[in-house]
């Protein structure tokens, strides 16, 4: 698959022996990037953006089940700042960090299928949108931690993932993102104070950009930088222009390595701006006039970074031009794959609320399942009922949940 | 073989299953207020730092969500995180992400929570409002989530261990009345009680009452009045486990006595007995000869004054006038 192609350039990279030796002992990280790294940061840039375009469409045609959060204008505070993680360490996103899912290895056709809530997508129509995980043994699995809708909660938990990592002096680092809004909360405290102290791994990437859902960030908080917050947890603070993808990548990367150093807690401020609505359901009526149509036209972190790329890095507009064709192939190719697939069981939903017992006790007035309870259910009580063998056995229920 | 064996306390009876628990296993690890140095307001982790060491006795800030939290994801990386919240009550800061976050992460997203949250709760010792409640049904309503809460000391112990190696995020309830009043010998051996089991703490047939935690020793104590004072043979079921409840188990006593009384020390309104009165009303309908009854605390929030919490709370007197009631129907 094109994606892992792109996954494997980046573990293994490859600096251009020429630009290394030139590179002054201060140089920003950046600078060790090699040209295939530089393409591929614009790779994933593109695909976030072509992706939600393609959920634009299935919203639009009723078949993105529920709500559609677009990343528009953020791509490089996602891309940028996640590409300086390597694969072992575990990253919690937030909902408009599809770009981030997508350098740590979630592919288009897990998001689409997601979004459209279909039976083998990552969550088997449990979750939308990248509310699911993939973390275990860093041999197989891509580690990222899906967030959560109260916000705040994941950092907490990240504080939690990296003290694992301290514990057992694994060499992992995690990331957790969150935006202006969730800075707010008790729990954002809670977790980076407890990270901090105990000296975990962990990189708090704050987004800053300028909403939480209709709330302008003057009235979420009286301070001017949310980076001066980390000097109340005694731990390190960078602040970078988050449309500019290296250098969102070059503070992040500063972070990580201060991190798996041993440094602990770093708080990475990214200053960005929501293009599109909370959701595509909102109609921005709350921003002021011209604000989004002037960052749109002097502040898009794609075009921004094609001019950068065809300017000081030399790359020519047909290497831009043939990467685009390849993302628009991919997400088409994801799109077929993702709408072949059938929407999940209703009986499936009684599975995995627990490791033991395997499913939760079915409601006797359900429809369809009746019979399968009458010869299970009074044995032993709760949990001795199998979903799965009822599916097999008396199967298909007509329509749902009435 | 061991001398004499000695009756130990049900909180020596925790204290020694985390001790096992944490020998016996590298990703046990314990973390939470004041829990290390001083061993934990009422000591249930004196000497685990001295044994384990700091980095697996983690003396936190104040902050029960965050530890709760970290603890999820320790978890997710195949730790088995033990939290301390100091009293059950302060459990309530944390709410939001055991319910939202901890009870979900396996269904919504694969991602195991083997945790256990465990706690000093209940009253009886003049605690006052903040230090003194039932929390539990709450979390009981709540899937994703098991409720463990047991009565006597081997039950402290076995329940214990098998919530450290339960791969589910168990909230373990320890009452503080029962800390140092009730005692046992420990059985020989790697003592593990199943989680999702009921008890038979004393036979009877002439009506059961349902309960667990502090109240089932006010149960016993009304049974040994019962049949001196009425003749009467009263079973008392300890459930121990609250979530998953053992179903079987309270139909059995139900299909035996056909008269059932429960009681727990949590307020009335939304508390665990309506859910087991409902359970019985629904599947043992036509085996009652009388109205379920409920024993419980009144709607209020506790009171410190001792004539206050003793009106409050659920005492023995109170059982035995509702079982005789039960019994004249």
């Amino acid at each position: 698959m094109a994606t892992r192609t792109a996954a494997r350039t980046r573990a293994a990279p490859r600096r251009d022996a020429a630009a290394a030796a030139a590179r002054p002992a201060d140089a920003p990280p950046s600078a060790a990037l090699s040209r295939a790294q530089l393409l591929e940061l614009y790779y994933w840039m593109r695909l976030t953006r072509t992706l939600e375009e393609r959920l634009v469409a299935l919203y639009r045609q009723t078949k993105v089940v529920g709500g559609l959060f677009r990343s528009l204008g953020q791509e490089a505070d996602a891309v940028g700042s996640c590409f300086a993680l390597e694969r072992r360490d575990v990253m919690s996103p937030l909902i408009r960090n599809l770009g981030a899912m997508l350098v740590k290895g979630a592919t288009p056709v897990e998001v689409l299928k997601q979004y459209m809530a279909k039976a083998d997508s990552p969550t088997r129509g449990r979750e939308l949108n990248i509310h699911f995980g993939d973390v275990g043994d860093p041999a197989t699995t891509r580690g990222f931690v899906g967030q959560i809708s109260p916000l705040g909660d994941m950092v907490p938990v990240m504080a939690g993932v990296t003290l694992s990592f301290k514990l057992r002096g694994e060499d992992r680092v995690g990331l957790v993102y969150v935006g202006d809004g969730a800075t707010s909360t008790g729990a954002f405290h809670e977790g980076i104070n407890f990270a901090a102290v105990q000296g975990c791994p962990l990189v708090v990437v704050v987004e800053n950009n300028g909403y939480a859902y209709s709330t302008p960030t003057s009235k979420q908080t009286r301070a001017e930088r949310f980076v001066d917050k980390a000097a109340g947890y005694g731990a390190p603070g960078e602040r970078a222009d988050g449309n500019d993808v290296l250098a969102v990548y070059d503070v992040t990367k500063r972070a990580v390595d201060r991190a798996r150093a041993g440094g602990g807690v770093t708080l990475v401020e990214l200053v960005t701006y929501r293009r599109k609505g909370h959701a595509e359901h909102d109609n921005q009526s709350y921003v002021p006039a011209g604000e989004i149509e002037r960052w749109a036209a002097e502040n898009d972190p794609i075009d921004r970074y094609a001019a950068r790329l065809t300017g000081e890095f030399g790359f020519a507009q047909d290497e831009l031009d043939a990467t685009d064709a390849r993302v628009r192939d991919e997400v088409d190719a994801a799109t077929d794959v993702a709408e072949a697939s059938p929407f999940p069981e209703p009986l499936d939903c009684l599975t995995g609320v627990y490791a033991d017992p395997a499913s939760a006790q079915p409601l006797w007035f359900r429809e369809g399942i009746l019979n399968a309870v009458e010869r299970n259910e009074r044995a032993e009580g709760w949990g001795t009922y199998r979903a799965s063998e009822v599916t097999r056995t008396e199967a298909k229920i007509a329509g749902g949940n009435d | 073989m061991s001398a004499v064996a000695t009756e130990i306390t049900y909180l020596e009876a925790i204290r020694q299953a985390l001790f096992e628990e944490m020998a016996r296993d590298a990703n046990v690890f314990c973390l939470g207020e004041d829990i290390g140095a001083y061993g934990g307001a009422f000591k249930v982790t004196d000497g685990l730092l001295a044994r384990f060491g700091e980095s697996r006795v983690i003396d936190t800030p104040i902050s029960e969500t965050g530890i709760v939290g970290a603890a999820a994801g320790a978890a997710h990386m195949g730790m088995r995180p033990v939290v301390e919240m100091q009293f059950i009550d302060f459990i309530a800061n944390a709410y939001d992400i055991l319910t939202n976050y901890v009870a979900t992460a396996r269904y919504r997203a694969f991602l195991p929570c083997p945790m256990v949250v465990r706690g000093p709760s209940g009253g009886y010792v003049r605690g006052g409002p903040f230090h003194s409640q039932n929390p539990e049904a709450g979390f009981v309503h709540t899937p994703g989530l098991k409720v463990v809460y047991p009565a006597t000391a081997e039950d402290a112990k076995g329940l214990m261990k098998a919530a450290i190696r339960d791969d589910d995020c168990v909230l373990f309830f320890e009452h503080k009345y029962l800390y140092r009043r009730v005692k046992a010998v420990m059985p020989e051996g790697d003592h593990v009680v199943p989680i999702g089991k009921a008890r038979v703490a004393r036979e009877g047939t002439d009506l059961s009452i349902v309960t667990y935690a502090a109240t089932v020793w006010k149960a016993l104590d009304a049974a040994e009045q019962l049949a001196r004072e009425d003749g009467l043979s009263v079973e008392v079921l300890d459930l121990r486990t609250l979530a998953p409840l053992d179903d079987a188990a309270i139909e059995a006593t139900v299909k035996k006595t056909n008269r059932v009384l429960v009681v727990h020390e949590d307020t009335r309104t939304g508390g665990l007995a309506g859910e087991i009165t409902a359970r019985i009303s629904e599947t043992c309908f036509e085996w009652l000869d009388a109205p379920v009854l409920r024993v419980t605390a009144h709607d209020v929030p506790l009171p410190y004054a001792p004539a206050l919490e003793d009106f409050v709370l659920p005492q023995t007197a109170d059982l035995v006038r509702a079982a005789r009631r039960l019994a004249a129907y």
